[in-house]
């Protein structure tokens, strides 16, 4: 599915962001990349989409060699990239409706996009993923009256409404508090799984990672140091990532969590529909 | 423990030492050297242009004369006043109609952030060029090519419009959160739909306060245009003058200070509310 070869990344200012990081995603699995602030998460999943250029380095995705692509092609093929922000990145003055439907932005022509006037079946869409990320009934609220959390539910809502082949996202959590975070990181491995869709998430809470993620990515001064399972994640490779600290309380909750989210979900098996997702209940450490 | 003791003797050894804001300009011979120079200056200035205090008393009862003759004021022509004024309002208008829309492109391409470095540039440069030009001087100038009337007006403040908003919308632009363009950007938008939907609901509010900024600015300019002229009341005004017809001068500027007072106070109450 994504495969990216030896991709490098030199600043302008010769900062060398990425030096030669190899990553293959075959499967649709949740893949986090953890690593500090300053380790090139951020370059590296934006050179995926380019909207980071990248030095050097190859990136494929299906078939179809990203870094090769002319910019209008460019800009097609990131309609088949969802990315999900930091700063949740919505249109601040629109409303819900329209930043949802922004994901559609790629397949309609510039009048329906200027008039508003989107294909019914993208409008059903939209509809639809609004209730599934909870909000429904709020179509008509402007993105700057939401709360962290709501908007980054439109974000989510902006980023699958494109259908996408890959979702890249980035520190979805960083301007969440730790209950919103989790619910929100949740929301993300959740709806990835249940759409098949492989999942490129920068965080640098390592808690969050080893309790969502399939697969970790450790990610140093720009070079992949760690590539694994969550529960081959110990002291010795988070101080390869991150550098010296004690590590033992990070992992200890980490498993805990993990473990305790794996039997509500086993008690509740379709917990997606449920009220209140089953990771929200035990947000209190 | 070792840090508080430190602190301790650091504040011991400090006390009694005084403080004074640095000044301005840090070179005391630069500081001084400037303000002996403006004062040189002034003193030549007072010199060279012939300050005549016995020309000033002179010239008092002259102008008390005229502001005799000026009162009371004569709206026997209102007609011709009105056309007058119904002249400058056209021109003001159109001139804010066409000139906000062609305000646009030219503010887009003169943003750093949304064109290539040429593109700029050009834009830029007219800008420039049309915001050193007074409004006047570019009358002067249209009324040379296209002959006098309310169209050299007009055409003049249409340019003049667009240098304003065109400079002011190319600045908000440029000041824009780039997250929510690069989002826009990621989702495949190409790069009118980025202008759509990422750049145009972040300006829109201030252009619209812009242009009613404008239309107040126009309303204002295009009765004082045809004094050189360019049409509308300033045309009036100028031949009541050189027929010393004070009175109707009089009834010309304050139907002209009511339409400034009218077009800024609507300006002001509308751009509160948008903003």
């Amino acid at each position: 599915m994504l495969q990216v070869d030896k991709l490098t990344k030199t600043y302008p200012t010769g900062q060398k962001a990425l030096d030669a990081c190899s990553l293959k995603v075959e499967k649709s699995q949740v893949v986090a990349v953890i690593g500090p602030s300053g380790a090139g998460k951020s370059s590296f999943i934006r050179c995926i989409n380019r909207l980071v250029e990248p030095t050097e380095g190859q990136i494929w995705l299906d078939g179809s060699e990203v870094t090769a692509l002319a910019p209008d092609q460019m800009a097609k093929m990131r309609r088949h990239m969802g990315m999900i922000f930091q700063e949740y990145n919505l249109v601040e003055r629109l409303t819900v409706m329209e930043n949802v439907l922004s994901g559609r932005l790629g397949f309609v022509s510039f009048w329906q996009a200027f008039l508003r006037k989107f294909p019914q079946a993208d409008i059903d869409r939209a509809f639809d993923l609004l209730e599934r990320v909870g909000l429904a009934g709020y179509e008509n609220n402007r993105a700057d009256a939401l709360s962290g959390g709501q908007r980054q539910r439109v974000g989510i809502a902006r980023a699958l409404i494109q259908e996408p082949k890959i979702l890249l996202v980035d520190e979805p959590t960083s301007s969440l508090d730790p209950k919103t975070a989790r619910t929100i990181m949740g929301l993300i491995a959740e709806l990835a799984r249940e759409r098949g869709l492989p999942a490129l998430i920068n965080i640098h809470d390592v808690g969050l990672a080893l309790m969502f993620a399939e697969r970790v990515v450790g990610l140093s001064e720009g070079r992949i140091v760690f590539d694994g399972a969550p529960d081959e994640v110990d002291e010795q490779i988070l101080t390869r990532i991150f550098g010296e600290a004690d590590w033992r309380q990070t992992i200890r909750h980490a498993a805990e969590d993990a473990e305790a989210l794996e039997r509500r979900r086993a008690a509740a098996p379709d917990g997606g529909d449920g009220a209140e997702p089953a990771w929200q209940s035990g947000a209190a450490r | 423990m070792s840090a508080t003791d430190g602190s301790q003797a650091a504040s011991a050894s400090t006390r009694g030492r005084s403080w004074r804001k640095p000044p301005m300009i840090a070179n005391p011979v630069l500081r001084y050297g400037l303000l002996v120079l403006l004062a040189a200056y002034l003193v030549y200035a007072v010199d060279d242009v012939n300050f005549d205090l016995a020309r000033f008393i002179a010239g008092i009862p002259k102008a008390i004369d005229m502001a005799q003759q000026m009162v009371p004021p004569d709206f026997s022509r209102w007609q011709l006043l009105l056309d007058g004024v119904l002249e400058s309002l056209q021109m003001a208008i159109f001139a804010t109609a066409i000139g906000v829309v062609i305000s646009i492109p030219i503010a887009v391409c003169a943003a750093r952030n949304m064109v290539p470095k040429p593109v700029y540039l050009a834009a830029r440069g007219y800008l420039g060029v049309v915001r050193t030009l007074p409004e006047v001087l570019i009358a002067i100038f249209l009324v040379k090519a296209f002959g006098f009337g309310a169209f050299a007006g007009m055409l003049t403040l249409t340019i003049a419009s667009t240098g304003f908003v065109g400079k002011l919308l190319a600045e908000d632009i440029e000041d824009l959160d780039p997250g929510q363009v690069e989002a826009i950007r990621a989702t495949g938008g190409n790069w009118l739909k980025v202008l759509l939907f990422g750049v145009a609901p972040q300006t829109l509010p201030r252009y619209i306060g812009l242009c009613i900024y404008r239309l107040d600015i126009n309303l204002r300019e295009s009765t004082i245009l045809g004094i050189v002229g360019a049409g509308g009341i300033g045309a009036t005004l100028y031949n009541s003058f050189g027929r010393y017809e004070y009175d109707f001068s009089f009834a010309i500027l304050l139907s002209i200070i009511a339409i400034v007072l009218v077009a800024e106070w609507a300006s002001g109450a509308i751009r509160a509310r948008i903003t």
